[in-house]
């Protein structure tokens, strides 16, 4: 077998067992890696509650991790989110996929729940359970000076998850976040406070030609893209090159998205934070992008933000200190919270109380959430529990429970339908309309339409879902498509593929998580966006108008991306449709 | 999507890659929830089929014009008689479309099978075939029907190209064949002449912004205009108060209205996000040369002769499988220099090596690529060096065959 090394690591955290699953090449091939097989896992305790001790927690590589497959360094993370009850899952970066296929294994699942806390240890097939008693409570900085894991990959929680937030991340190698969805509070209640991987192995290429040649290609087309490895591109600016187009375009959300214009946006970007903290480049493990940006403060490295923290700590809380985003970055990643909801939630809090931030309140604010002190408890619920608790739930601007990430969606239609659509809640990343609506790649769309959007976002869904499983960054296909990662995966499995086929994989892959959240109770009654987005404009100037979303047309975008999808008309999978798509239709 | 698919039907004929009426008219076909087209076609029933075989929202189906449509059936038959490719060497294929897949029936499974692997191919049936007609080209696009329109002009460009850089060279080595000389002679007459009158343009000195944005679509709509460009694509820049105005990264240069981002050369703002691929190049060259315009096109026969090298040191040559990125020698066609470079930024970027170029000369071909040309203060300099190399090229390109026939 090329590519995959077909072994599973399941652990049992209430037996502390652990077993060898071996899959043949036939489920490989149809669900990939990453998402896609951490789907299956998924699926298999679909109605179960997220804190269930038998629900599981899938970690996963791909068949190209470990390879020198462009942008390959990515693990997928899956379980079921606590903060939105929906699937969730988080694409995170760092070296934990190419260890854990060095160690021999495409994926770990996680069950059961340990009595006390734990860190698990693998080193190739040798898994061992270590007490981490003494680690609990502690901090994601200490814990990684404390284990020093040296070439190891080291993902951990921190105490925002042990102290219940919603939205607690879990972080990978100090510096990568897998936010969104509530993972870190999935590992808290099973007791895991670390996992450690590190292999001696190799992933085995059917043909390391073939793979140099559709590398090169890959690599040819980034150093084409302006966005990617332009001097403002990620590569020298982070994702924060990004702040200056969406003020520039009219659509960073301000004031909890009450506006789309935040007048101290231009003297609040990327450059600034270069000024100040000096960053250099760090990525995944292999990534020629090296998007991940650290700086440095007092001879001390610190983690420059990310678009959506630069934006979110400041615009959409109100607030105009850069050192404010990089303290509250750095709060966030320590204690294992994600900033989007984290920041969201806090607008939330400023809209329903009217009281303005100061740096200092916002960030004693993180810390409580963080330790679950006084007001934190509540917050630490997410924006949607806080608003309907304090009697304003439409204060909360949140898709199906999610927090909605730094994009306004009356700037970009496309965006508007993604984030109604999305099987994680309110989302960017499934759809990224914002790779055709903001960047131009693969060519430019009219961003104020709904025409043609239906189908463009189920595509790209179907696209996103099977980057996830190969698994490659989505920041690649800026530049690169499906055309040269099919020559990609026939190079490393030795299966023969392209690209209609690697989508028809993605299809089925989103397809079962539509029917994840259905059996969940979710329908098209939650695939809509909070009503101030058709009732309220945006701040329009600089002759871009910016009118709220006529939610006819939404209304009718989204019953054609039904159809498309194969939903019926409440949204919900069909029989035929799973079945066309080789899925299981009855739990 | 109706809208859509009427604009890339227009922008084919615009770019003489088809006709308004005839076999030669294109079909684009957009897909939302329902499928709507250009024109009622008998060709929709198969492409209906295709359209049903891929995850896709759009077609676009041509039957190039002369003289694309004979070059492209040539190349096709060649293809077919051996793996069933062509395999131009321009940079926009090697960077973007890697080779052009070739059928000899318009069947849908065959299209389907070939589309899932390449954004185009090519149907050429043979000549005695009476039910369909071909070559005709099918492009896929997954956004939008603009996908296809580029894929369908980037096939015509490159073939032309191939054809020519290809009889060239086989004149050279004295391998031509009577097909060959026959497919030259009949193409010739097909071939549009450069226009040589110089149009008129703003004056510089440009008084403020508004006057230089209007610069820059006024650039780029001449160079559209004069045929300068293959698929609309180029760039087009111009330095005004400390700041770089230049095209946006896929933007067709008839229509940069709104499609122009102002790039602070201090670096204050990441506004170049959306810029052109070749910003840093274009920065790079103002820094170095001083001028303030800077014009980017794909006119065909520059891009022909920066790939014509004397057969016998080609063979010589250790670069002689890297010429676009690694060729040691100093070339020019007369005085202007050619030099390799791929596009944007990496390791064997072009912006690496034009700007040193265009320290010598108002102008430079990148290998395989295009041509920049640079003005002091306006674009009607640039203009006029585009048009004059471009001119010479032409001219020279037929001397050299002259030499050999």
């Amino acid at each position: 077998m090329y590519g995959w090394t077909g072994n599973i690591l399941v652990i049992d955290l209430t037996q502390k067992k652990v077993e060898t699953e071996t899959l043949g090449l036939d489920i490989l091939n149809q669900y990939v890696g990453g998402k896609g097989l951490g789907g299956r896992y998924l699926r298999q305790c679909a109605t179960m509650p997220w804190d269930h001790p038998d629900m599981v927690i899938c970690i996963f590589a791909g068949p190209l991790s470990a390879s020198i497959s462009p942008t390959s360094g990515r693990t997928h993370i899956l379980s079921k989110s606590p903060l939105t009850g929906l699937v969730g899952d988080s694409s995170v970066g760092g070296k934990l996929a190419t260890r854990l296929k060095r160690a021999d294994w495409d994926g770990i699942v996680i069950t059961g729940i340990s009595k006390t806390p734990v860190g698990i240890s693998i080193k190739d097939h040798v898994v061992e359970f270590k007490d981490a008693k003494g680690l609990w409570g502690l901090d994601i900085q200490t814990v990684h000076k404390k284990i020093k894991p040296k070439n190891a990959s080291l993902l951990s929680i921190g105490p925002a998850a042990e102290n219940g937030v919603r939205y607690a991340s879990i972080m990978v190698d100090q510096y990568f976040a897998a936010g969104r969805s509530g993972l870190g509070l999935c590992l808290a209640r099973k007791k895991v406070k670390y996992l450690m991987v590190d292999g001696t192995g190799h992933c085995k290429v059917k043909d390391p030609k073939k793979l140099k040649t559709a590398r090169d290609d890959i690599l040819r087309l980034t150093a084409a893209s302006p966005a990617l490895m332009g001097q403002f591109g990620f590569t020298c600016l982070g994702t924060g090159a990004v702040y200056d187009l969406m003020d520039n375009r009219r659509m960073m959300p301000t004031d909890n998205f009450c506006r789309t214009r935040f007048e101290p946006a231009p003297r609040l970007n990327a450059a600034a934070y270069t000024r100040a903290w000096s960053p250099k480049k760090q990525g995944c493990l292999g990534c020629h992008i090296l998007c991940k940006k650290i700086g440095t403060e007092n001879n001390v490295s610190i983690a420059m933000p990310e678009f959506e923290t630069m934006s979110h700590f400041t615009a959409l809380i109100g607030c105009t200190d850069t050192t404010l985003v990089v303290k509250a970055n750095e709060i966030c990643n320590h204690f294992g919270m994600d900033t989007i909801s984290a920041a969201s939630t806090l607008a939330c809090r400023r809209e329903i109380t009217g009281i303005d931030y100061t740096s200092e309140t916002v960030l004693s604010i993180l810390e409580d959430i963080a330790f679950g002190k006084g007001e934190g408890k509540l917050l630490g619920l997410g924006a949607e529990q806080y608003a309907k608790q304090m009697g304003k739930p439409h204060a909360a601007m949140a898709v199906k429970g999610m927090e909605l990430p730094a994009y306004d969606p009356r700037g970009a239609y496309g965006m508007a339908l993604g984030y109604a659509l999305s099987t994680r809640g309110g989302c960017h990343l499934r759809a990224y309309p914002i790779s055709h609506e903001i960047f131009r790649k693969p060519v430019a769309t009219d961003r104020f339409t709904f025409s043609g959007k239906a189908r463009i976002i189920k595509i790209a869904e179907d696209l996103n879902a099977v980057v996830d499983s190969l698994i490659a960054c989505k920041f690649t296909f800026f530049a690169a498509g499906l055309e040269e990662y099919a020559s990609v995966y026939e190079a490393v499995t030795g299966i023969e593929t392209n690209a209609q086929e690697l989508l028809q994989k993605g299809e089925r892959i989103y397809y079962n998580e539509r029917i994840i959240n259905a059996l969940n109770g979710f329908s098209a009654k939650d695939d809509d966006l909070p009503n101030r987005f058709f009732s309220e404009a945006g701040s329009s100037g600089n002759n871009i108008f910016i009118p709220p979303i006529d939610r006819t047309e939404f209304l009718d975008a989204r019953k054609k991306y039904y159809g498309v999808r194969g939903l019926d008309d409440n949204g919900l999978p069909k029989k035929e449709t799973a079945q066309t798509l080789g899925l299981v239709w009855n739990n | 999507m109706e809208q859509l698919v009427h604009k890339y039907s227009d922008k084919l004929i615009q770019a003489m890659l088809a006709d308004t009426f005839g076999p030669t008219q294109p079909l684009v076909g957009g897909l939302d929830d329902t499928l709507v087209w250009n024109r009622e076609a008998e060709e929709t029933d198969v492409l209906k089929k295709v359209f049903n075989g891929l995850n896709i929202n759009s077609l676009v189906f041509l039957r190039p014009k002369e003289p694309y449509g004979s070059i492209i059936r040539f190349l096709a038959e060649t293809a077919l008689k051996s793996n069933g490719l062509i395999q131009p060497k321009d940079c926009e294929t090697r960077t973007f479309l890697h080779d052009f897949p070739v059928i000899n029936e318009f069947c849908p499974d065959k299209i389907i099978h070939t589309l899932k692997k390449r954004k185009s191919v090519i149907i050429a049936p043979p000549k005695s075939n009476t039910d369909f007609k071909g070559p005709a080209i099918i492009a896929h696009g997954i956004v939008s029907p603009e996908q296809g329109f580029v894929t369908v002009s980037s096939v015509c460009f490159a073939s032309f190209v191939k054809f020519f850089a290809d009889y060239l060279e086989a004149l050279q080595k004295g391998v031509a064949t009577v097909d060959e000389h026959h497919l030259f002679n009949l193409v010739i007459p097909f071939l549009e002449p450069i226009q040589t009158a110089l149009p008129k343009f703003i004056p510089s000195p440009f008084p403020d912004e508004e006057t230089v944005y209007s610069a820059i679509i006024e650039a780029g709509q001449k160079t559209v205009e004069y045929r300068l460009v293959d698929s609309f694509f180029g760039n087009v820049s111009y330095f005004w108060n400390g700041i770089i105005y230049i095209s946006q990264t896929a933007s067709s240069l008839d229509e940069l209205s709104g499609c122009i981002d102002p790039v602070p050369m201090d670096s204050s703002t990441s506004a170049g996000l959306t810029a052109s691929s070749e910003l840093c190049a274009h920065m790079e060259t103002i820094c170095r040369t001083g001028c303030n315009a800077i014009l980017h096109g794909h006119p065909k026969f520059s891009v022909i002769l920066s790939m014509d090298c004397a057969p016998l040191k080609k063979a010589r040559c250790h670069f002689n499988t890297q010429c676009h990125i690694k060729c040691p020698e100093k070339r020019f066609v007369d005085r202007t220099p050619i030099v390799p470079g791929e596009v944007g930024t990496g390791p064997f970027g072009l912006c690496n090596t034009l700007p040193l170029a265009l320290t010598q000369a108002d102008a430079a071909i990148v290998y395989g690529h295009g041509l920049f040309a640079i003005g002091k203060n306006n674009f009607s300099e640039a203009f006029q060096t585009l048009l004059e190399v471009e001119t010479l090229c032409y001219n020279t390109y037929f001397e050299r065959v002259q030499n050999f026939t």
